[in-house]
């Protein structure tokens, strides 16, 4: 007995001795600091923060690659104490919390949708050798309430999971679960640098939409008569809602459901309507930005480009400072679109609410004098955006252009948003299909012209202007001369009498798709007239970059646009980023709002040292959707809202607003008509409006 | 033996004697870290890797100690011993010397320290009366059979996050019927290598 008992004995001694020398000879010299990270930590090995426990999380604190605060389990506590350990001061957390994005569960997909011939979005999505994941529909499974380690989600009444945000902790792992991916952790960061991607549910006009705004949601928040939610939806995307209201061309219409059985939904006003209701109420709905980090960052010119630009850097705690060259801010929004379709107070206010988001301005600075890159980097701005826009006009290249009367279409304009008249005789043609030309016409007009024409070298359906411009001028009495282009300028003793133009015929189209307009030889006519103002076209003036040496090597295209990335807004200039009209030549405030939230991105990305590279499965427009080329049984809806106008005797003389904005019961009509698609889906005519609306409990 | 015989015993080793599956062996760590394939996957590798050297030094153990002794009956608490004290000099050591190697298995070592699989092979090493060789081909493909059910299983039980369920078959309940199944399953390759 003995002896078996000294021969375990002695085996564990040995075993012992083994371990003993072994913990001696390959002893880790553990870094107290890992030990006392660790010891602040809760030891759940939750596996929220991303590491493999509280070991392995405290040892990432501990080398600096993770954050204090990484510890989603434990609450702030352990994130102070942790960073206590680490001599480091607790700094102030982004919110980040789960938010589900889909309103439909499965069942009501079900019942509200029409699939052209097959079972569901999925199956829809997959015949059109699109995205795998269709984001409609919940499953209802609950992965998500159990996968939670915080108990913050439940299946509400719905069949649709709500999050707890006091309760969430923003540890992601919903989102990991999720097997339709409706659920996703959202932070204003996230939010920002997000981009509509291939694998999203996209309505076609949100798909269309340069800005990205999801229009299907603000439109239900009108309809629901929430109307600060539907401008919080929209500011997440547009930082220019009463501006874009007005102005934009919205080619989303364009692409709306509704459109292919009667008129599209009238989206463009809607938003007007949700940002007039925000003007008239006085009270500013501000996005949320993260804490001010005090790095500075230069935007060259305040026009949309920039002003979104500085928007989204102030929300990503950046302190931007705008240069503009003119007396205010604005950029073409103030100096090209006249005061009848974007009253001045209503821009002014608009650029207001972007400055107290903590955005300097300094105006009466133009680039090349007083500032160049060089000064602006020795001032301490980390990085440059570029957006001076298209102010030069393009000139006519005909014969007496430098005669008394002959005027550049913008400096018209420009003199009209600094509040000054240009003189104009009783006889102006205006030269140009674009909007600029409508805009040029439509305030000659009201400057006191008794006759102004247009003269456009094709015809009408190739106009570019928007469809409303011209039905609005014609309204007013301009006149419009097609198929006409200019020869010659008369004038008697340098003062201009006269234009010679040339009659056109249309040919074989172009690269473009438009008939190219051919001359008809020995047609030239003359047409009497005081002014000539030419509207055919602007390009980005960029003569500031030639007395700036350190700006010299910045690549310019043939066009003389600033050749910038397109998705990143990157130059060949590490740190000097440029979007808008600066890149893509002369176009519309929204794309410029669009390129603006894309440079804001790379620019962050720039800053925190990552790559700001091309955005992936970016989405860039609408898609060709095989599924859906018909709504059939769509709910049914009353005639498409038509904007209330100024009568055009008011009109003259005068710059006072010209549309006046849809009711309240003329924008609740509205909504009703919109069909609320998804992807493939849409809303289906058996259940009224009223029958699947339901309340969110989520303040999202 | 020759190559043939080796590859008969490896491949008996793993399907047809599986170690989970036909002789049910760890069934803690089956159900208990099969929810996730990364954490099947480490906790495979960590098994192979304790299985093999367990088996080695119990061997020599047996060999060297218990018979010379004539102490053979003391052979499970001696086992017990002998493989707990490994698992740790493998941690301190691999701490040391395999920084990278610890981070990876090291949550998953300790689970293992007295699993009876461990201690079921080394002994079934014993009762077979295998020669040392024959010893390390058995506990590396016993340890890669483990694996192979552990992963399979988890696999499934991934797939049953997205499924809808009754709620008397979620969770454990539903693990130990497919269980069944998989072993079912693989009592079909007991026709594979005659004579078991």
């Amino acid at each position: 007995m003995l002896f078996e008992a000294l021969a375990i004995g002695g085996l564990g001694l040995a075993s012992a001795l083994g371990l003993g020398v072994a913990a001696k000879v390959f002893a880790v010299e553990v870094d107290p600091l890992v030990e006392a990270v660790e010891g602040a930590l809760p030891g759940a090995n939750c596996g929220g923060c991303g590491y493999a426990g509280c070991a392995s999380a405290a040892l990432a604190i501990a080398s600096g690659k993770a954050a204090a605060n990484i510890c989603v389990g434990g609450g702030p506590e352990v994130g102070e104490a942790v960073a206590q350990v680490m001599g480091v001061e607790v700094v102030y957390r982004e919110p980040d919390v789960s938010q589900v994005d889909c309103t439909y569960s499965t069942q009501i997909a079900q019942l509200k949708y029409k699939y052209d011939g097959v079972q569901d979005c999925r199956a829809a999505a997959l015949l059109a050798g699109g995205p795998k994941v269709c984001e409609i529909g919940c499953l209802g499974l609950g992965s998500c309430v159990k996968v939670c380690p915080f108990g913050a989600i439940a299946i509400g009444p719905e069949g649709l999971p709500v999050v707890d945000p006091a309760l969430c902790t923003g540890c992601g792992n919903c989102e990991k679960v999720c097997p339709k991916s409706i659920i996703h952790l959202t932070s204003v960061t996230r939010r920002i640098l997000g981009f509509n991607a291939n694998y999203n549910c996209l309505a076609p006009c949100q798909a269309t939409c340069p800005a990205q705004i999801d229009i299907p949601s603000y439109i239900r928040a009108i309809g629901e008569g929430r109307y600060e939610d539907a401008v919080s939806v929209i500011k997440e995307h547009n930082p220019l809602p009463l501006v874009c209201g007005r102005v934009c061309p919205h080619p989303c219409e364009d692409q709306c459901r509704r459109g292919k059985t009667t008129e599209p939904v009238n989206i463009n006003h809607l938003k007007r309507f949700a940002a007039d209701y925000e003007m008239n109420s006085g009270k500013r709905i501000q996005p949320f930005c993260l804490p001010k980090n005090d790095r500075k960052v230069a935007i060259v010119g305040g026009g949309p480009a920039g002003l979104t630009c500085a928007y989204y850097l102030a929300r990503l705690g950046y302190a931007p400072t705008i240069y503009e060259a003119q007396p205010h801010l604005g950029g073409m929004l103030r100096y090209g679109i006249p005061e009848y379709r974007l009253p001045k107070k209503t821009l002014d206010w608009e650029i207001q609410g972007i400055l107290d988001l903590g955005v300097d301005a300094k105006t009466d600075m133009a680039m090349g004098e007083g500032f160049t890159l060089e000064s602006l980097r020795q001032e301490g701005y980390e990085a440059i955006f570029l957006g001076v826009g298209c102010w030069s006009s393009r000139g006519m290249r005909v014969e007496g252009e430098d005669l008394d009367g002959v005027l550049p279409g913008t400096d018209m304009l420009i003199d009209r948003g600094n509040l000054k008249d240009t003189p104009v005789g009783e006889r102006v043609v205006v030269i140009g299909g674009g909007n600029t030309a409508m805009d040029c016409a439509r305030t000659c007009w009201r400057l006191g012209a008794k006759e102004v024409t247009v003269l456009y070298r094709r015809t009408e359906k190739e106009m570019p202007a928007n469809a409303i411009e011209i039905e609005e001028a014609k309204h007013e009495g301009i006149k419009f001369h097609f198929l006409a282009a200019p020869t010659k300028l008369v004038g008697e003793n340098g003062k201009l009498t006269g234009l010679e133009y040339i009659k056109m015929e249309l040919g074989e189209p172009d690269s473009s798709g438009r008939r190219r307009p051919v001359p008809i030889e020995n047609s030239e006519t003359i047409l009497e007239c005081d002014n000539v103002i030419a509207a055919i076209g602007q390009f980005p003036d960029l003569a500031f970059l030639e007395e700036d040496a350190s700006a010299k090597d910045l690549a310019i295209t043939k066009w003389n646009t600033i050749d910038a990335n397109v998705d990143a807004g990157t130059t060949n200039i590490p740190g000097v980023f440029s979007g808008g009209d600066t890149v893509t030549g002369a176009a519309t405030a929204v794309e410029a709002i669009g390129a603006g939230r894309r440079a804001a991105r790379a620019i962050h990305l720039y800053l925190s040292d990552e790559d700001p590279g091309p955005l992936d499965n970016w989405v860039r427009g609408p898609k060709e959707l095989p599924m859906v080329s018909q709504t059939p049984d769509a709910a049914p809806a009353g005639p498409r809202a038509k904007m209330p106008e100024l009568s055009v005797p008011d009109r003259a003389n005068s710059f006072v607003e010209v549309e006046l904005g849809l009711t309240k019961e003329m924008a609740m009509a509205e909504t009703q008509r919109c069909l609320q698609c998804g992807l493939y889906c849409y809303r289906h005519n058996d259940q009224p409006y009223e029958a699947w609306k339901w309340e969110r409990k989520d303040n999202a | 033996m020759s190559f043939g015989d080796y590859m008969l015993f490896i491949v008996s080793a793993i399907l047809v004697n599986n170690i989970l599956l036909a002789k049910f062996l760890g069934n803690c760590p089956f159900l208990g870290v099969s929810k996730r394939m990364d954490t099947a996957t480490g906790m495979s590798m960590a098994v192979i890797f304790v299985m093999v050297m367990a088996g080695m030094i119990t061997w020599l153990v047996q060999y060297y100690i218990l018979v010379p002794l004539n102490i053979e009956y003391l052979q499970t608490i001696a086992f017990i011993l002998v493989i707990a004290a490994l698992v740790q000099l493998v941690e301190i050591v691999m701490a040391k010397s395999l920084p990278a190697l610890y981070r990876a298995l090291g949550i998953f070592l300790p689970l293992i320290t007295t699993n009876c699989a461990v201690l079921g092979v080394a002994i079934i090493n014993i009762n077979e009366e295998f020669d040392f060789v024959d010893t390390l081909v058995f506990s590396l493909a016993s340890a890669v059979g483990y694996s192979l059910a552990l992963i399979l299983f988890a696999g499934i039980r991934e797939r049953f996050m997205l499924t809808k369920m009754p709620k008397a078959f979620q969770g454990t309940s539903i693990g130990l019927v497919v269980a069944g199944f998989l072993a079912l399953a693989f009592s079909g390759f007991s026709g594979l290598v005659g004579g078991h």
